[in-house]
């Protein structure tokens, strides 16, 4: 069966500095996938180089079998390959459905028109709605994002990227910033994600990573130092070693 | 005649140089700069024409004058903008320089000042084969003195290798622990005042009026472009290229140079947009 | 989760209706047919005030709307101008409408081709290459004198009159200022319904922010040179307004001046507003028209000073100090 996103001994060098290395990786569909490894491992350059927001020093990366090493962000975006980002990337001064609806109208195929009003594509209206309700922020849909307390804004991101109904996620470190008291309302959305999308999550919250995972990549200095299912990275010494180590002694 | 061209290549250069290390340092576009050469020239002048006092000593009082003003333009007004969008820069600086022209205007007077060379300055220098103005002699000896010594100034002192690392990456250089804003005043001040200076040297090239700062404008961010923002190399063949070329474009071509010049810079930014030797993007 | 139960939702309701025009919005071309009737001696003003809040308008749509910082928005405005003086003057085209469409289609290509090249940089970069572009343009208009009438400009354009009965009047530019407004609003209508369409939307997305915009799959540059182009037309349009109405056109349609005055005017009034370019441009013009001529040198400082404060403390420009008082009294409303 083909993966639905891989990687093919995928390498990155900035200079002297190998972010990534030789990493030969996949995505099924339906995939609850997590990348964790500790600080500098080089998670968000492979999220990058995942979406084509970087292009790699060697390497392929193939979507559904077909090379997409050299395609662009937005075009990969079209195909069905859509992330968020570890720092929000927000229409700021935009109210949140005005936000929901630049992805949707992109999808859709309506952003390109110049004469008919925005309000009157009331399917794409619709669609945002319906999504907001969905992630339950349609009470606060006509708030502009300053407005807004940041675990809010995060779930702002991620209703962004969900109405590109893309085939593949990637959420880099999706609760990054989010104060513990509202961090059940990203999880929550992680949780009620569609089955059919191949979702791939970057993050150190291992809490996070063992309820949601069910494959778990170890990475380490830009290399796969492990995979396995939570139970096997969880007994894995040297995993513990190197990575969750770090983590008990920080609490 | 290609002397000619170096030496207003010079004038270009230490007027500029301020402006290509403040843009780099804090990526601030200020468009003011040549209000502060304005000044300081307008200070030299002055002080020579209607006190009497000694060319050299007029163009050091310059300097520090415009130094000093510069210094309480950056800690009162400047830094406030230095989050600030690009538009609000340039509104601010534009804003700056009208101001600045005004303040001339009605404290002098809209005419062009004169630049009494003192009596060794003038005249010709006869080196047996070709005889040139003592003047652009002058300049570009002053010039190039002026460059090697910013050179060393740049890669021997510490705060020389503060202002590179500064350019090369900001933020890096904060986690080192190095006090950017007072770098930037410093530096701010520094840059204001050699451009005070090359106002004040170069008067009798490019000229003193009130309209000087807009009048060559688009030169001064034309040479800091194309030599590439916060290297002091960079803005020095720039311009040398650009005094030389603007010199002979003028003597054959006194209509098409401009046109020449601005062609060769576009295609030059769309090639390297980094100038000639700014660091890569 | 029927259609119904959307509709009842505020943010789907204000986005809904934030296109439809509101009563107010009829004013300003009301007071603009009024000023014909009531001040028929100053109709020359009128008509430049009207030209240049077309300029403004399309500066708005580059900067306010897309985030393109130029300095060099004269150049399709010049690009329009001598469009109509050398169709003109050498007796090729002299029918004004039919003019006004060239020059817009015109100007629209250069800013096209000079957009496809330019827009690939950023920042300061993308500044001096406006700058460069426009000084550029001006400085070949200045050598190819043959063509273009050099420094001295072309003068006595002989434009037909419009539907070959309404001349254009050289004395009180009664003819002009209708001519002048109607094409205004025309423009303003189409730029109107441009900003409220999606296509408009995604320009702010894009200025907004623009590595979101890549991430959501649109085409950015390619908007980015669309919304150019357009803007370049309807200033190259502005631009043969302006050599119709004046009957002349010189390099001062080129030139550095009119670039930074547009900008000023539109940051003046609030850019990113559709209608900052009418407040800034009636601010600017009348405030110019008395205290230019008299005090020089004092409205030099003046504007400087003005220009530093609103960098400083007002960046939405006079619009912006509106709004934040109008938020202002909607919160002390509020119980």
């Amino acid at each position: 069966m083909t993966a639905l996103l891989e990687t093919r001994s995928l390498s990155m060098s900035f200079g002297a500095l190998r972010a990534t290395r030789d990493v030969t990786f996949a995505l099924e569909e339906g995939a609850r996938h997590a990348l964790i490894g500790p600080n500098g491992a080089g998670k968000t350059t492979f999220v990058n180089l995942l979406s084509g927001v970087l292009g790699p020093s060697s390497g392929e990366v193939l979507f559904k079998g077909r090379d997409i090493t050299k395609v662009e962000q937005a075009e990969r975006v079209k195909l069905g390959i859509a992330r968020t980002f570890q720092i929000n990337r927000l229409f700021r001064g935009l109210s949140v459905l005005e936000n929901v609806y630049m992805s949707i109208a992109e999808r859709v195929g309506a952003a390109p028109d110049m004469l008919r009003p925005a309000g009157a594509r009331r399917d794409v209206i619709d669609e945002a709605m319906e999504l907001l309700t969905r992630l339950k922020l349609a009470d606060i849909a006509h708030k502009t994002i300053p407005e807004l307390p940041y675990g809010r804004q995060r779930l702002v991101e991620l209703a962004i990227t969900l109405g590109l109904k893309p085939q593949v996620l990637l959420l880099d470190e999706p609760a990054a910033g989010v104060p513990s008291a509202e961090s059940h309302i990203i999880l929550d959305a992680i949780d009620a994600l569609p089955k059919s999308i191949g979702v791939l999550i970057i993050d150190h919250d291992m809490d996070l990573v063992f309820r949601f995972a069910k494959k778990i990549t170890v990475l380490v200095r830009g290399a796969v130092f492990a995979e396995g299912s939570p139970k096997e990275i969880g007994a894995n010494a040297d995993v513990r070693a190197v990575y969750l180590g770090q983590a008990a002694h920080h609490g | 005649m290609l002397l000619g061209g170096l030496a207003a290549g010079m004038v270009l250069f230490i007027v500029s140089v301020g402006l290509s290390v403040t843009m780099g340092l804090m990526g601030f576009v200020n468009l003011a700069h040549g209000g502060f050469a304005m000044i300081g020239g307008y200070v030299v002048v002055l002080l020579m024409n209607r006190l009497g006092v000694p060319f050299i000593v007029a163009l050091a009082i310059g300097f520090i004058v415009v130094a000093a003003i510069s210094v309480v333009f950056e800690r009162l007004l400047y830094s406030r903008l230095y989050r600030a969008t690009e538009l609000d820069q340039v509104l601010f600086t534009i804003g700056l320089v009208f101001v600045m022209i005004a303040g001339i205007t009605l404290l002098v007077g809209p005419e062009t000042q004169p630049l009494n060379l003192p009596s060794w300055m003038q005249g010709q220098v006869d080196l047996g084969f070709v005889t040139y103005r003592t003047y652009s002699i002058v300049l570009i000896v002053v010039g190039v003195i002026i460059m090697l010594g910013l050179w060393l100034g740049f890669e021997r002192t510490r705060m020389g290798a503060q202002i590179r690392a500064a350019v090369d990456n900001r933020r890096m250089a904060e986690s080192l622990g190095i006090n950017i804003t007072r770098l930037f005043t410093i530096t701010f001040a520094f840059g204001s005042g050699m451009a005070a200076f090359g106002g004040g040297i170069g008067a009798e090239f490019l000229g003193l009026d009130p309209q000087y700062p807009l009048k060559y404008l688009v030169m001064f961010l034309i040479v800091v472009a194309v030599g590439g923002l916060g290297r002091v190399t960079g803005v020095f063949y720039a311009a040398l290229i650009i005094g030389v070329l603007d010199f002979i474009l003028k003597k054959y071509f006194p209509q098409g140079g401009t046109v020449f010049i601005y062609a060769m810079t576009i295609l030059l930014l769309l090639w390297r947009p980094q100038g000639l030797f700014g660091r890569a993007p | 989760m029927s259609v119904t139960s959307m509709s009842d939702n505020p943010a789907a309701r204000a986005l809904a209706r934030r296109h439809r025009f509101q009563w107010w919005e009829v004013l300003p071309w009301l007071l603009g047919l009024a000023f014909y009737f009531a001040f028929p001696r100053y109709l020359a003003f009128g008509t430049d005030v009207l030209i240049t809040i077309l300029f403004a308008i399309s500066l708005d749509l580059a900067l306010g709307y897309a985030g393109i910082v130029t300095l060099g928005h004269a150049a399709f405005f010049g690009a329009g101008a001598y469009t109509v003086g050398m169709l003109a003057k050498n007796g090729i085209w002299t029918e004004p409408i039919t003019l006004l469409i060239l020059a817009g289609v015109v100007a629209g290509l250069v800013g096209l081709a000079s957009g496809l090249v330019l827009l690939r940089t950023t920042g300061l970069t993308l500044l001096m290459l406006t700058l460069c572009t426009m000084g550029l343009l001006e400085e070949s208009a200045n050598m190819a004198a043959d063509v273009t009438g050099g420094f001295d400009g072309l003068d006595s354009l002989p434009i037909k009159p419009i539907f070959g009965r309404f001349e254009f009047d050289v004395l009180y530019s009664s003819t002009q200022y209708l001519y002048v407004l109607a094409v205004a609003l025309v423009c303003f209508v189409f730029v109107r319904t441009l900003v409220y369409s999606p296509f408009g939307h995604s320009l702010t997305g894009i200025r907004e922010n623009t590595l979101r915009m890549h991430a959501v799959g649109a085409p950015v540059r390619w908007r980015l040179v669309l919304c150019y182009t357009i803007s370049a037309a309807i200033a190259g349009v502005a631009g043969g307004l302006w050599a119709e109405a004046n009957q002349y056109v010189n390099l001062s349609t080129l030139g550095l001046d009119r670039a930074a005055t547009v900008l000023i005017i539109l940051v003046l009034g609030g850019y990113g507003r559709l209608y900052g370019a009418m407040v800034g441009a009636i601010a600017y013009m009348v405030l110019e028209h008395f205290l230019s001529k008299a005090y020089p040198t004092a409205w030099q400082l003046g504007l400087g000073l003005l220009l530093m404060a609103i960098a400083l403390f007002a960046r939405g420009g006079i619009l912006g100090i509106v709004e934040a008082f109008s938020r202002r009294r909607d919160r002390d409303r509020k119980p």
